[in-house]
């Protein structure tokens, strides 16, 4: 019955369409405008303690998603949220971002701490940390005109050892006063 | 694959329909401007109309709402408690007009979903393509003598603005040594862990400034939200100020209440006089979504999940805590997320493409302390045709979590705060 046959093929692929439809993983901006509620409208935030997540690279956001995740990277709420995303996902949202610009922020900072940390960031940080943060491209968190809540939650954390240095910054921030190292902050938050 | 059963032919068959109808008319409107009414100006609301103009400025989008400005309900608990002004919770709607979306100050009173019209009280009617009805809650008469009087005696300050600011002022005007009673709502309502998070604001402010002070919370419910991490704030903060009773004990929590006595009375005839009472009352959907009959039986609105499209009304969407949404609970941020995930398929929609996947989030903060905060999480997917919590993802903060994190998610719930109202208003 050759009539039947065909209308069960054509049923068929109706419903495989209907099938990836449904499983059809959601488009980047579906899944980044999800974090905007939190990281701000396009990942500028607007709350200090949240970091802008405009214009990080698309290396980043992966490292770091994964390592919430898999709770190598101390968080509050991060790890909660990081585990609800494939891997696939989380790169959608991470080449979303990474494309877009970030807006600069605007806080109080003490220009002597500023002035203090501008002399310090030559010889500390500037081989990793290139252009005075300002370049995604470093693979670590955009440093430049970040928020400084969110820049001295992170220094806790990598002197506590929640969070990973890597060796070369290990050792420089050992070397550093509380007073040297604030004053770099302040000089990166202040990097427009 | 090769059998194909009568259910889903019909799903076929039902999905093929709705393709076609969808696609015919905005056939017959290309060259037309394509139209979307908002309606209700809360955080979905906003949220929405925003969402739409960024993906399709083409888009002509209305929004109706009464008031020209919104108060959170989401971080209305430290305004109550004092520790911020009852103006830092205020947003108008100068940031969405901003960003190209018509605000109208009117109130809706009737949606004919058949002629595709919204009718207003000024005597104004908006024709849509796509209708979003985000209207929030409404009360219900579940304790007796709680009438709109009531409300200016023993306000319910759920709906934040002036009941806020009335709350706060009783708790000011409140001897040292007098009793403030809350009477939280039976599931579902708006912020659940809101109850909770508002004794220890209030418990915070006594503390401080009428140290003899106590707080009654007589529940209707035997548990709730947050409830382990609440009672390790109870105890680690208000010790012998915050008392917690359960339904099963006072016969359901408050049933009636005399305003002009003063007092409330429980289910098993137990009558307080407390210095402050707060009444919470049971919800539903807010007063248009009845009157547009979006409503089931339960008082919410049933939505298709994929682009909360009312199941009753065919080009209607209804988001935020007037919407179906379980597992979602009814939240700012869940209100905020959906109208995004909303935005994005009524903008298919009317373009006259399938929406896409959604996907979701949830994040809810409770400060319950000046340096203890508190949080719960989740990502959402959409699974055999519903809203379903991601597995693995999401939960609550550790209940040993130290005193520096607890710390931080104060922080973080202030900077969420900026961010999201932000978001939704358009700065």
């Amino acid at each position: 019955m050759p009539a039947k046959k065909s209308l069960a093929m054509l049923l068929g692929s109706i419903l495989a369409l209907g099938s990836t439809q449904l499983m059809a993983a959601p488009t980047a901006s579906m899944l980044a405008d999800t974090c905007a509620g939190c990281h701000g409208t396009d990942g500028s935030s607007m709350g200090p303690a949240i970091p802008n997540i405009a214009g990080v690279s698309a290396e980043y956001f992966n490292t770091v998603m994964k390592e919430y995740a898999e709770d190598d990277r101390a968080s509050t709420i991060m790890g909660r949220i990081a585990r609800g995303y494939t891997t696939e996902e989380i790169a959608l949202m991470a080449d979303l971002y990474a494309a877009k610009k970030p807006k600069s922020t605007s806080q109080k900072l003490d220009a002597a701490k500023v002035a203090a940390g501008s002399k310090l960031y030559k010889k500390n940080c500037s081989k990793c940390h290139d252009e005075k943060g300002t370049l995604p491209d470093d693979d670590s968190g955009i440093l430049a005109s970040q928020w400084l809540t969110y820049l001295q939650y992170s220094m806790e954390d990598f002197q506590a050892g929640h969070r990973e240095m890597p060796k070369k910054m290990k050792k420089k921030v050992k070397k550093l006063s509380a007073a040297e190292i604030e004053g770099l902050l302040q000089f990166f938050a202040s990097q427009q | 694959m090769t059998q194909i059963k009568r259910r889903d032919f019909i799903k076929i068959a039902g999905a093929t329909a709705a393709i076609s109808a969808i696609g015919f008319p905005s056939i017959a409107a290309a060259g037309g401007k394509k139209k979307v009414v908002i309606v209700g100006g809360g955080t979905g609301g906003a949220t929405a109309a925003r969402y739409i103009r960024r993906a399709d400025p083409s888009v002509e989008v209305t929004l109706i709402e009464p008031n020209e400005h919104y108060y959170t309900c989401y971080m209305s608990n430290e305004v109550i408690g004092g520790a911020r002004s009852l103006d830092s919770i205020k947003f108008g709607y100068d940031g969405l007009r901003k960003h190209g979306v018509t605000v109208v100050h009117d109130m809706v009173t009737g949606i004919d979903a058949k002629g595709k019209k919204v009718s207003t009280k000024g005597g104004k009617s908006f024709s849509y393509d796509r209708c979003i009805v985000a209207p929030g809650i409404s009360f219900k008469d579940n304790i007796a003598g709680y009438d709109e009087a009531a409300h200016e005696k023993m306000p319910h300050a759920w709906k934040a603005g002036n009941q806020t600011a009335l709350l706060h002022k009783q708790l000011g005007a409140m001897a040292d040594g007098g009793t403030v009673l809350i009477a939280p709502p039976p599931n579902p309502f708006r912020c659940p862990p809101g109850p909770y998070e508002r004794a220890c604001q209030i418990g915070n402010y006594l503390k401080m400034n009428k140290p003899k002070s106590k707080i009654l919370i007589l529940d209707s419910k035997d548990k709730f939200s947050k409830q382990k991490l609440f009672t390790q704030a109870f105890e680690r903060h208000y010790k012998g100020i915050i008392e917690w009773v359960p339904a099963k004990d006072t016969g359901g929590g408050i049933k009636s209440v005399d305003a002009a006595a003063g007092t409330a009375t429980t289910g098993s005839g137990d009558k307080h006089n407390a210095a402050v009472t707060n009444i919470i009352p049971a919800q539903h959907a807010g007063k248009i979504a009845h009157t547009a009959g979006l409503t089931n039986d339960s008082g919410w609105c049933p939505v298709d999940h994929k682009t909360f499209e009312s199941s009753i009304h065919k080009g209607i969407h209804v988001i935020g805590d007037a919407a179906i949404q379980k597992p979602m609970p009814k939240s700012g941020y869940a209100a905020n997320s959906q109208a995004k995930a909303t935005a994005a398929a009524v903008v298919d929609l009317v373009n006259g493409r399938e929406p896409g996947t959604p996907s979701w989030v949830n994040t809810c903060y409770s400060i319950v302390a000046p340096a203890d905060g508190i949080s719960v999480a989740m990502v959402y997917n959409f699974v055999d045709g519903k809203v379903a919590k991601v597995k693995g993802s999401g939960g609550l903060t550790s209940m040993d979590s130290s005193p520096a994190e607890r710390a931080r998610e104060v922080q973080y719930a202030y900077s969420w705060y900026n961010n999201i109202t932000n978001d939704a208003f358009g700065g």
